[in-house]
């Protein structure tokens, strides 16, 4: 695959949760690049740690969790050692989120147009009215008709894909270099979806922008992203362009969930389920976090936690098995 | 299709929802969730019922069980018609069909033990001699792969997986001949969903079960159905084998539909059948073919007049899509 230019730079990111259990580390140790105008999809089951770490690139963490180590650099400054103020210039502006339910991030007492026209308010100092009308025009561009009259309209009033649109609008109205959409389509009918990943997908290489898709679903990733990051217990396991991991798989979790998932587009008699289930993660195994529930594990693999290593073809995997060390203990066992 | 009698045969079932309002609450309208729909289930098979929020299919579900008493048409099971049954003969009909939720720490008691909830199921329907009744259950859990030691816990101490395993086993403590599945594995991670249907189809090899798999899943669908109802804005658009409708779709929503759906192969992007706006109220659905108002092939007889649900010729028995233009649009798959 081709190196990716970074825009964004995570490194040995550790975002902790403090729980009358126990710690949790939600992201253990993560470092992952974002390329620049690329899509990067991040995919991992239920508490892989992937909104956690979505979460962390903004600073929206709240209490009882907190981001204890690491480094995330933009164009050489690291944002989780900026103040306040600076955070804010970049929050919407540089960087912007949209979430699963818009619904829920939408406030219900504005107007959508008022909600969208805020941002241009907050971070180009502009006139209430003039931002209004550049509200609509962004509306316009997500696709929704008649944008002035939806302009006026408040959140309850518009459907669910609707409402994404315009989480979309109020995401892109300043220009973004970064969009992260956090699982955006998973609430939306399959019709809807299609046309709302279709949306990002354009704006995406219309506007140069970067994206981190964050989703659990492969066939989003496969029909929107350029890279792919596979997340499990906190860390990536493997890191490649989209077509070389539709290709050939290599994490043994990676495989798994290629094996376990049931495909509109071919039959299977027989799904091969992963075994188990993700760790407590107030207990994590000592070694590699997947060998209790990995059909390739040897003793290796429970006594020593692998290393996320460059393989030729340019792409990362965390697995004993692509290591020289495997071929030693084949040989001794 | 065999000639023997079928175990379910739904004729004509129409549930309508009044809506109250005006002077005293007097009713005002009906949402019409579901609207003249008439299928038949063949013992040992899965019949899965597809389309999107609001078309009816969670309600066919209910409609079914009884959970909800139909506003008119027949529900015969083993050739008895339960819309007409009394309270009594309903509660001992209703062991043999059961049903299975989309949220199991929803439909499960917080407050019973995994015991408690299994053997409430073999004290209301009186099948298990009072004593053997633990037993019973124990063997139950071993059935879906729970350890028997777990037996006196608490909902809230199993993963999500793990309760949908304890729901299946409620479901199966009475013995029955069908299930409906709502939605079972639409809430569980890829590696666990993968595992739950597995269990389901040996389950069903197993005890001879019957299923209706309601979902909006097609790649779910098509791995675990025989045959495959498409619904829409409470009508059926098509029925067809599962080969038949994944490889010849006839209907233009289910063309839609299945090419709305992401491809796992990121080189080839599907060419999609772009949907114009959004679905429909189902209080005033479009007159003639609901779908006409969305449909790109739509012509004026689509705007007066109904289609009725027909068999296809030179397609496999069984297959039967309601449009006025089926078999004459364009090949799709």
């Amino acid at each position: 695959m081709e190196q990716p230019k970074p825009f964004l730079e995570i490194r040995n990111l550790t975002t902790v949760f403090d729980t009358d259990a126990g710690q949790v580390k939600a992201v253990n140790d993560l470092s992952l690049v974002v390329p620049e105008g690329k899509a990067l999809g991040v995919v991992g089951e239920s508490g892989s740690g992937k909104s956690v770490m979505s979460m962390s690139i903004l600073r929206l963490v709240r209490e009882p969790g907190r981001i204890a180590a690491g480094e995330i650099l933009m164009g050489g400054e690291d944002i989780l050692k900026l103040s306040e103020k600076a955070l804010r210039r970049i929050r919407g502006n540089r960087i912007s989120m949209i979430f699963q339910e818009p619904m829920t991030s939408l406030n219900p007492v504005f107007t959508v147009g008022e909600q969208i026209a805020e941002a241009y308010q907050v971070h180009q100092g502009m006139r209430k009215s003039k931002a209004l009308e550049r509200s609509v025009d962004m509306l316009r561009q997500v696709g929704i008709p008649s944008p002035e009259k939806r302009a006026r309209q408040y959140p309850f009033e518009l459907s669910g894909g609707m409402r994404q649109r315009v989480m979309i609008a109020m995401a892109l109205a300043c220009n973004p270099s970064l969009l992260i959409a956090d699982e955006p389509t998973t609430a939306l009918d399959v019709t809807i979806q299609a046309q709302i990943l279709d949306l990002i997908k354009s704006l995406q290489t219309e506007l140069n922008m970067s994206v981190i898709m964050i989703t659990h679903n492969l066939g989003v990733v496969a029909e929107t992203c350029d890279y792919v990051a596979v997340m499990y217990c906190g860390k990536v396991v493997e890191y490649a362009d989209v077509e070389t991991l539709f290709r050939e798989p290599k994490h043994p979790y990676t495989l798994g969930l290629f094996n376990s998932l049931p495909r509109h587009d071919e039959d299977r008699d027989e799904l091969i389920a992963i075994q188990g289930a993700v760790p407590n993660p107030t207990n994590l195994p000592t070694g590699c976090t997947f060998a209790p529930r990995c059909p390739d594990a040897r003793p290796l693999c429970e006594q020593e936690a692998p290393a996320l290593l460059d393989q030729d073809d340019n792409t990362q995997v965390r697995c004993w098995k692509f290591t020289e060390k495997w071929q030693e203990t084949v040989e001794n066992t | 299709m065999t000639a023997t009698q079928p175990l379910l045969q739904v004729k004509n079932l129409k549930q309508y929802f009044p809506i109250k309002g005006g002077f005293f609450g007097a009713t005002v309208n009906h949402v019409k969730a579901v609207d003249d729909i008439s299928f038949d289930v063949h013992e040992g098979e899965t019949v899965s019922i597809v389309g999107e929020s609001g078309c009816g299919k969670s309600t066919t579900g209910r409609s079914i069980l009884r959970l909800e008493h139909p506003t008119a048409g027949e529900v015969r099971f083993q050739d008895r018609d339960m819309v007409s049954l009394t309270r009594s003969e309903l509660r001992r009909t209703r062991k043999d069909l059961q049903i299975i939720f989309q949220d199991p720490y929803a439909s499960i008691n917080p407050r019973q033990t995994v015991a408690d909830v299994l053997m409430e199921a073999l004290d209301i329907q009186n099948i298990v001699p009072r004593a053997q009744r633990r037993e019973r259950a124990l063997s139950l859990l071993e059935t879906v792969g729970l350890g028997t030691y777990q037996i006196d816990r608490y909902p809230h101490e199993f993963s999500g997986g793990q309760r949908q395993r304890i729901g299946i086993a409620r479901a199966l403590a009475v013995n029955p001949k069908l299930i409906i599945c709502d939605e079972a594995v639409s809430a569980l991670d890829v590696s666990i969903q993968a595992q739950i249907l597995n269990l389901l189809k040996q389950l069903q090899r197993d005890f001879k079960l019957t299923y209706i798999f309601i979902s909006h899943d097609l790649g779910v669908v098509r791995h675990i159905s025989d045959r495959i109802i498409v619904m829409y804005l409470g009508k059926i658009v098509e029925i067809a084998d599962k080969k038949s409708l994944f490889e010849q779709p006839q209907h233009p929503y289910t063309q839609a539909l299945l090419s709305s759906i992401p491809t796992y192969d990121p080189k080839t992007k599907t060419e999609r059948i772009p949907l114009r706006g959004e679905i429909p109220s189902p209080i005033d659905p479009p007159q003639g073919c609901r779908f006409h108002t969305r449909c790109p092939y739509a012509q004026e007889l689509c705007r007066e007049e109904e289609p009725q649900l027909l068999p296809m010729e030179n397609l496999q028995a069984g297959h039967e899509t309601a449009c006025h233009f089926a078999g004459e649009l364009p090949e799709r798959n």
